[in-house]
């Protein structure tokens, strides 16, 4: 079973985007778990006592995305209380950005797997680039407006 | 362009064997993430900024119990199955253990998965 192999270790752009995958996905474990406490430790345990299961889907937006506006009607409560505070928009922002980078990459290097015109391949190459601006704005955005 | 890596679409082709299955779901699952988190991120500055019909509809779409099954699925198996190829590079002497670690993964999955979605489908089932 032979895959694609790893990059030679040095300050190439290859190098640095294959050790940012798995340094990223590492921290994204980390971030996670770090927002599924919160989640708990804000009040999504309350539903524990009511004979009642924890919304999953509004605990798994909570964990990657903590953010007030994130869903139109999330049943966790104290919604506006814990979360809208400059520790939690880091961690968005943090997750934001680790997030659309690795992703980004990971776009860019399944492209390349199968394209090997350079031209096309700079092409797509800008256009994943002006992509990855895009989202990371847009994302800021909502962030820092709801 | 340091690395040669053409794979080609010879390379989509199924040589069998659980590690290749897992490399296709992985590449297969990322993607989808990022069409659905890029998506979901313009939606909900549209949402905010607009409040435009598309988009919230799109995320009311999101939210649906069904297609967090199916988001939870990928972002599940993407996740270990990333947690599985960061420890094979850092210790290669691991790498012989691969096809072992493929079905390790997946017994992590599996229960991980079912719990999960049964949890789901309770509360969808229950009606709050």
């Amino acid at each position: 079973m032979s895959s694609r192999p790893a990059p030679q270790i040095g300050f190439s752009f290859e190098y640095m985007m294959w050790i940012f995958t798995r340094l990223s996905g590492l921290a994204m474990f980390l971030l996670s778990f770090i927002g599924f406490a919160g989640a708990f430790w804000l009040g999504a345990r309350m539903y524990l006592t009511n004979n009642s299961f924890v919304d999953i889907g509004a605990l798994a937006r909570w964990t990657f995305f903590p953010n007030p506006n994130h869903v139109v009607n999330t049943n966790i409560p104290d919604v506006a209380v814990g979360w809208a505070n400059a520790w939690w928009q880091i961690m968005q922002i943090t997750i934001l950005f680790l997030g659309t980078t690795h992703g980004m990459n990971g776009l860019r290097v399944v492209i390349e797997d199968y394209i090997d015109r350079s031209w096309l391949r700079t092409l797509l190459r800008g256009l994943i680039f002006l992509l990855w601006i895009f989202v990371m704005l847009f994302g800021i955005y909502v962030i820092q407006a709801s | 362009m340091a690395l040669k890596r053409n794979v080609g679409l010879k390379g989509m082709k199924y040589r069998g064997g659980g590690p290749m299955l897992a490399w296709a779901l992985h590449r297969i699952s990322g993607l989808a993430m990022v069409l659905f988190v890029g998506m979901h991120i313009v939606a909900s500055f549209v949402m905010q900024q607009f409040g435009s019909d598309w988009a919230t509809n799109l995320n009311i779409i999101y939210e649906s119990t069904y297609f967090q099954l199916i988001i939870i699925f990928l972002v599940y198996f993407h996740a270990i199955n990333g947690m599985r190829i960061i420890l094979l590079d850092f210790w290669p002497k691991l790498l012989e253990y691969q096809r072992e670690a493929t079905w390790l993964q997946w017994m992590l999955l599996i229960p991980m998965y079912g719990l999960t979605a049964m949890v789901m489908m309770l509360i969808k089932l229950g009606g709050e």
